[in-house]
């Protein structure tokens, strides 16, 4: 097992220097630059800060210094929000992002899971249907509709819930936000139980449940675990996507996690601020698949560590 | 059990003609996309026209200007006028306004009437009083705004209807160009086999792992917003499940007994792939291709959203919607019609990518 964990772990390296490489390159390809304003700086007073953040080394050595940098984890000081390191602009905006991301991941596996094996086991009847269709519309309506739609319901003209803001992770404040990440997810996670629960409904362990006369709980408590594999392996990138923010909903709700620096990083050219949020990202990926296999093999004893 | 004619086309075709939902949804999407290509040439307003008078005017099917609009207008030009509106009666298509000033009235300046949104050049019917009191004609100017019209006093039904062609358009196109590199990709990797096989996949494993998303932004932000590289950028993330779908159908194709028949009569590798290969792989590019239209289509509204994507004048639904979202205070009618064209071309097309994929493929049923 120790052994698995290993090799997985040493696997997603080269991946990880792949994503880190790619960006790096792309983005100093790009025109423009940190320092560039609407009135140029003097070239003196640019040379200066073009020499204090190293960016008159040749291209290959600015890379090679930044490798280095993030080997003994420095991200960097950002270009473009003066006296903040990119680690201390993501340290603040992280617990965010993962709180809110986490509370939808909840959700969206507990409902989703649920509502999925509900339908599963009423197959083809009314209620089957009508989870098929919410489903459906999960999937379809993208989350910035939903979301300024469940602000004038809530937040306007119900006035139940506040329409934007962090308020200190107030639950009032999230309640709205999460509801908005978790949809999509709650309807995927539903149509992939139901599916692989009404295969596995036809297995012949649930047919020698069934023959022994254990009907309900025992036969959803079965159908369900076999069912999860195919959700858990959708759920590891989905909850790293969902940890490190959304860009759509941290706009339209105002709050203040990580997923509006990669755009806002960006559009600045604040280099370093775009390389951490990739590297942050990149390495919530790998271990979540890495949670993922193991997962897997907790579950399916039929997996080997090979 | 029918006779003749029973292709694996035309089979399906009637199995998806059979499916109610699929074949509702195919008769929405071709009445949708027959409205955005030829819906904005009925319209009667341009998508850029601006209307200044008719600023976040509320949908309604009533000709425009309605009552309520007129006597604020009319006062409007009368105070320009250096003048008092004192009677206004209104006889079906026409205003007869009666303006009295303190001094004479420049009958020069009742071109401001022409040069409102609302009205048609007036015409004096009488002059008393020293040209001191005016009795004038102005015809009204008809206008329908059935969706309202938008912040800057743009008509919304053709500015939707315009969205929809841009956001049909690169759905369309980027999806081509996703498919084309996927099948190409995955064909010639299939083909090959043996250790270009391993090496070319392990390129779309890699490729797979990142976080694509930030680089289709990071593409769009860096390399300025426009039209060809949006296709570029979002059909180079969308190539990847295509190229291993088509791989593995080329994998089982070319051991079969045709393929071999081809090689021995001396077909040139390039041949087999166009002539035996690729077309028997189109039933899943098909359904791939169906349901990767909305995916393609709400990245695109995404990076619209972000504004990232289609710039002013021009829009599509992802623009539209983003304004929408930030007047929602009052002016919900801006985000509800595009979101509803938006959502019924997405629900459309996964309907129709699972009906085609139930009837291409019997054995799922």
């Amino acid at each position: 097992m120790l052994g698995f964990v290993l090799r997985r772990f040493l696997s997603a390296i080269p991946t990880l220097f792949v994503v880190i490489t790619l960006s790096f390159f792309l983005m100093r390809l790009a025109p423009g630059g940190p320092f560039d304003l609407e009135r140029p700086l003097e070239a003196k007073i640019m040379e200066n800060l073009q020499r204090a953040y190293g960016l008159d080394l040749p291209l290959h050595e600015q890379y090679l210094r930044y490798l280095g940098n993030l080997l003994r984890g420095d991200l960097g000081p950002s270009f473009f929000m003066r006296d903040f390191s990119v680690a201390q602009i993501l340290m603040q905006g992280l617990p965010v992002s993962m709180a809110l991301g986490g509370g939808a991941i909840l959700l969206a596996l507990v409902l989703g899971a649920g509502l999925g094996a509900f339908a599963a086991m009423r197959q083809n009847t009314g209620a089957d249907h009508a989870v098929v269709g919410f489903a459906t519309a999960g999937v379809t309506i993208p989350n910035f509709v939903v979301a300024p739609v469940l602000q004038i319901v809530f937040g306007l003209t119900l006035a139940w819930l506040p329409v934007g803001g962090w308020n200190n992770g107030a639950l009032r404040n999230v309640i709205l936000p999460v509801i908005v990440l978790a949809l999509p997810q709650i309807a995927v996670v539903a149509r992939m139980t139901r599916a692989a629960m009404i295969e596995t409904l036809r297995a012949d362990h649930i047919r020698t449940l069934r023959s022994l006369g254990l009907g309900g709980r025992h036969v959803a408590e079965h159908g369900l675990r076999a069912a999860l594999l195919p959700v858990v392996s959708y759920l590891g990138p989905t909850a790293a996507a969902l940890l490190t923010g959304s860009v759509v909903v941290e706009t339209i709700f105002g709050l203040p996690g990580i997923g509006r620096y990669f755009v806002e990083g960006a559009l600045n050219r604040d280099y370093t601020l775009v390389m951490g949020t990739v590297v942050v990202v990149a390495v919530f990926v790998l271990v979540f698949n890495l949670i993922v296999d193991i997962l897997y093999a907790l579950l399916d004893p039929r997996v080997r560590y090979e | 059990m029918s006779t003749a004619g029973n292709s694996l086309w035309a089979d399906a075709a009637r199995r998806l003609r059979r499916n109610r939902a699929a074949t509702a949804s195919l008769a929405m999407l071709i009445l949708l996309a027959l409205a955005c290509v030829f819906g904005p040439m009925l319209v009667g307003n341009a998508y850029d026209r601006v209307y200044p008078d008719y600023v976040r005017v509320p949908p309604s099917l009533q000709a425009q200007p309605t009552a309520d609009l007129i006597a604020p207008a009319v006062e409007r030009i009368a105070s320009r006028l250096r003048a008092r509106a004192t009677d206004i009666s209104r006889d079906g298509d026409t205003l007869k306004i009666v303006l009295e000033a303190p001094r004479a009235i420049d009958e020069r300046s009742l071109a401001f009437f022409e040069r409102s949104d609302l009205f048609a050049a007036a015409r004096v019917m009488s002059r008393e009083d020293d040209g001191k009191r005016l009795t004038v004609e102005v015809p009204l100017e008809r206008n329908y705004f059935f969706f309202g019209t938008d912040g800057n006093g743009r008509d919304l039904l053709a500015r939707t209807l315009i969205a929809g062609r841009v956001s049909l358009a690169i759905g369309l196109l980027a999806t081509f160009v996703a498919i084309s590199i996927g099948v190409v990709y995955g064909a010639v990797a299939g083909f090959a086999g043996g250790r270009i096989d391993a090496l070319m996949m392990r390129a779309v494993d890699v490729l797979y792992s990142l976080p694509f998303i930030f680089f289709v932004i990071m593409l769009v932000v860096f390399f300025g917003r426009n039209f060809v590289l949006m296709f570029i950028a979002v059909g180079a993330v969308e190539w990847l499940d295509m190229a291993r779908i088509v791989r593995g159908q080329t994998l089982s194709l070319k051991r079969r007994e045709f393929v071999a028949a081809a090689e021995t009569l001396g077909v040139s590798a390039t041949g087999i792939l166009t002539r035996h290969i690729v077309p028997n792989t189109l039933g899943p590019v098909v359904v791939y291709t169906t349901l990767l239209v909305p995916k393609v289509i709400l990245l695109e509204s995404f990076l619209s959203f972000l504004g990232l994507g289609v710039q002013e004048p021009m829009t599509s639904w992802g623009v539209l919607i983003a304004d929408g979202a930030r007047n929602i205070q009052g002016n919900t009618h801006l985000l509800v019609f595009p979101a509803i064209f938006l959502t019924t071309t997405l629900f459309c097309l996964n309907f129709l990518g699972d009906g085609l994929r139930d009837a291409l493929d019997p054995r799922d049923r």
